[in-house]
């Protein structure tokens, strides 16, 4: 295919990923140093109210926004610099609580806080999903074929519910008197509030996102064993290898590309966390990264959305999910030039 | 080979195996089967403590909303007579109906006409016989579990659900079209061309598939919001405010999918051989009518595929939906985070959950009419890619 065709191909695609993803992240970048703010101006305002024995008026000096010609409050966008940034890591916070040698005022600042939960929980779920999803394949594999399709069926629903109602399935199961909760609360003998501290909600969480997650990881794993080497696993059975053993040194280095794959994916997604926040109606007590750009975004009560503020926010997250992603990606990148040369 | 591995197997190991497997059945499918049997009861009951109240739901029962045992039997056995129909029998319909080369738009037809005389069997015909017959049935025809629709129409008709579903309808449709149109392009092309570029385009591409979105939409949100002023200059006065508009979430799904769909439709085309093409080529092809009327017929089953995903990124997508349209007039998912956000009542939780179970209904029956290209779809990437 000749460069000429390649690109008449590519070109469509292409044009719409620049026009559409890198010119936006151009943006925030830009964005980031920048505020826009409503131009206020300074005036004496007389208010006086009726009394019964006449009029009685104040005079104060009040700051209001300037409205203009069409009605909207006029705005002006300044370059801040790096005041974006430091409005998101709150610096001297930080340094106070840590001279106070205190972690739980460093968890009462938003940034950290979402920082806290979003790589806890990208790096718990994802040992549970790896693990799970290949206890699942493995049991697959192991039963009869005429009911590997009604469990694959069965396992594909948690994978393909819509995320948010994933997590208020999960959050009607626990809420006040719900099921579970008072099987629990029979079990236990004593009164348990899943949704009045953060640890409770976190484990919800990692149990929804395991929930979700698993059978992605089952079926790509499902698949995997199907192309395992039977020869391999046969000299294995008889140069007398223990099932472990077979496992070990013979099933898991096939599955290796898959596990690097289905790490690659899940990394992406779990730092991602968002739906579990808005299903679980967590914000009170455990929020995440992108949660945090999407508050920044939502208007307030005036109808203000601190943009300056989300794309800082929003620069910093990327920041993290490339520093998690550079380790796999790297891997990535060797195995594929120790395959060209 | 596959049978020694098996007879070999200590009985404990596959004992264990298959007690596992149901375990997991059951943790995967009851939230899903709870939601469901919470929605069609009174509040009383679907709030209650003890859970055979909320499955059998005894207050329910009590106002004469409640399903006969009867009626449960022919419930049951219309279900799975169509289960078994989606399986076999509407595959070999669409494949003996479709013309040649459009196996794609002959299953979406075929699924949705199926999917429509379901629905008109299932919601209109059957319940009418049934009420019949469970007047001159004596016991059987008893009332046993409680069961009432009051919260989905409450849902549908009440609170204009209706106009969520258009949105969501434009929005998938454009998404699964427009992003299907640009991939299978970008994805045969790159599949055919082992230069450096491609393999940069899908580097650029996989890092592009790792941004948060709420990265991409702090970039859309102020343009959106003031399009009309920004775009005066091209436009004149015409120039439309592109926030609250479904029609611009499209754009903003249809960029967030890109990099994914590239990928997987790219696998797909690689397992196409290449000979192909260099057949029809040699026939005096161009590289686009090769692709047109030779890889395209054969690759339906990898667009059906992707087409899948896309659909799901699209129906089931709260963030840039909720941020980018305004909160009367969004798709569903959106809409039911704010209805259980300002449910005060017992009933209004309800009416909540019943909007859940509504949109995930189609879901279910996509799983269950194309369980197959969704298994394919998932291992595509990893074992070809």
């Amino acid at each position: 295919m000749n460069q000429k065709t390649f690109f008449a191909f590519i070109g469509p695609s292409v044009l719409m990923m620049v026009l559409f993803i890198a010119l936006p992240l151009a943006t925030v970048l830009k964005q980031s140093f920048y505020q826009t703010q409503s131009v206020y101006e300074t005036l004496e305002v007389e208010t006086c109210s009726p009394t019964f024995t006449g009029q009685v008026c104040v005079k104060e000096i009040k700051t209001i926004p300037i409205i203009g010609d069409n009605g909207k409050v006029i705005t002006q966008t300044n370059y801040v610099g790096l005041s974006n940034y430091q409005n998101v890591l709150e610096l001297p916070r930080v340094i106070a609580a840590f001279a106070n040698n205190s972690w739980h005022e460093f968890m009462l600042i938003d940034f950290w806080k979402a920082l806290r939960f979003t790589l806890s929980f990208t790096l718990i779920t994802l040992p549970l999903v790896l693990f799970f999803g290949l206890l699942i394949a493995l049991c697959i594999n192991n039963v009869a074929k005429s009911i590997r399709g009604p469990v694959i069926f069965v396992s594909l629903l948690p994978m393909i519910i819509t995320p948010v109602i994933g997590a208020l399935a999960i959050r009607w199961l626990f809420i006040g008197d719900g099921v579970l909760t008072s099987f629990l609360e029979w079990w236990l003998a004593k009164d348990i509030a899943m949704f009045a501290q953060a640890w409770t909600i976190e484990f919800m969480m990692t149990f929804y996102r395991v929930w979700h997650v698993a059978p992605f990881a089952a079926i790509v794993f499902y698949a995997g064993l199907q192309t395992v080497n039977q020869d391999t696993i046969e000299s294995a059975i008889i140069d007398g290898a223990s099932r472990w053993q077979k496992l070990r040194f013979v099933i898991l280095p096939h599955l290796m590309p898959l596990i690097v794959f289905v790490t690659l994916i899940h990394l992406m997604d779990a730092y991602r966390v968002f739906e579990e926040v808005v299903g679980f109606s967590s914000q009170a007590h455990v929020i995440s990264l992108q949660w945090l750009t999407y508050d920044f975004l939502t208007a307030d009560l005036m109808g203000n959305r601190s943009i300056g503020r989300a794309s800082a926010s929003s620069m910093l997250t990327m920041i993290g999910i490339t520093l998690l992603l550079i380790p796999v990606l790297r891997g990535v990148w060797n195995d594929y030039k120790g395959k060209r040369l | 080979m596959k049978d020694i591995n098996l007879i070999k197997q200590p009985l404990t190991l596959r004992f264990s195996s298959y007690f596992f497997l149901i375990f997991w059945c059951i943790v995967a499918a009851f939230p899903i089967f709870w939601i469901s049997v919470i929605s069609v009861k009174l509040p009383l009951d679907a709030f209650n403590s003890n859970a055979l109240n909320v499955i059998f739901g005894p207050a329910t029962l009590s106002q004469g909303k409640g399903l006969s045992f009867i009626d449960i039997t022919v419930g049951l056995a219309i279900i799975l007579f169509t289960a078994k129909l989606t399986t076999g029998w509407l595959g070999r319909k669409v494949n003996q109906y479709s013309p040649n080369g459009y196996l794609g738009f002959g299953w979406i037809i075929g699924s949705m006409t199926f999917g429509i005389s379901f629905i008109v069997v299932f919601f209109a015909i059957m319940p009418s016989i049934l009420s019949v017959l469970n007047e001159y049935t004596g016991v059987l025809g008893n009332n046993i579990i409680g069961f009432s629709t009051e919260h989905y129409s409450t849902v549908w008709f009440e609170r204009d659900f209706i106009n969520n579903f258009k949105n969501s309808l434009l929005v998938t449709t454009g998404v699964v079209t427009i992003s299907l149109t640009f991939g299978t392009l970008a994805g045969y092309g790159l599949a055919r061309s082992g230069s450096n570029l491609a393999f940069w385009i899908l580097i650029i591409a996989l890092v592009f598939r790792a941004l948060p979105h709420s990265v991409l939409v702090t970039g859309y949100l102020p343009f959106f919001i003031n399009s009309a002023e920004i775009l005066r200059p091209i436009f004149g006065d015409a120039a439309p405010t592109l926030y609250g508009m479904p029609w611009a979430t499209v754009a903003v799904l249809v960029a967030i999918n890109q990099p994914f769909t590239i990928w997987m439709l790219r696998s797909f085309f690689q397992s196409i051989p290449a000979e192909l093409d260099e057949a029809a080529r040699v026939d005096g092809c161009s590289h686009f009518q090769a692709f047109r009327r030779v890889i395209m017929p054969v690759m339906w089953p990898g667009v059906i595929t992707t087409g899948l995903f896309s659909f799901l990124l699209a129906y089931n997508d709260f963030l840039v939906t909720s941020m980018l349209l305004e909160a009367q007039n969004t798709t569903m998912v959106p809409a039911i985070a704010s209805m259980f956000n300002m449910e005060t009542t017992t009933t209004d939780q309800v009416v909540a959950v019943a909007a859940a179970v509504s949109i995930i209904a189609p879901l279910f029956f996509l799983v269950m009419f194309f369980q197959r290209q969704i298994v394919s779809g998932l291992t595509a990437g990893a074992v070809k890619g």
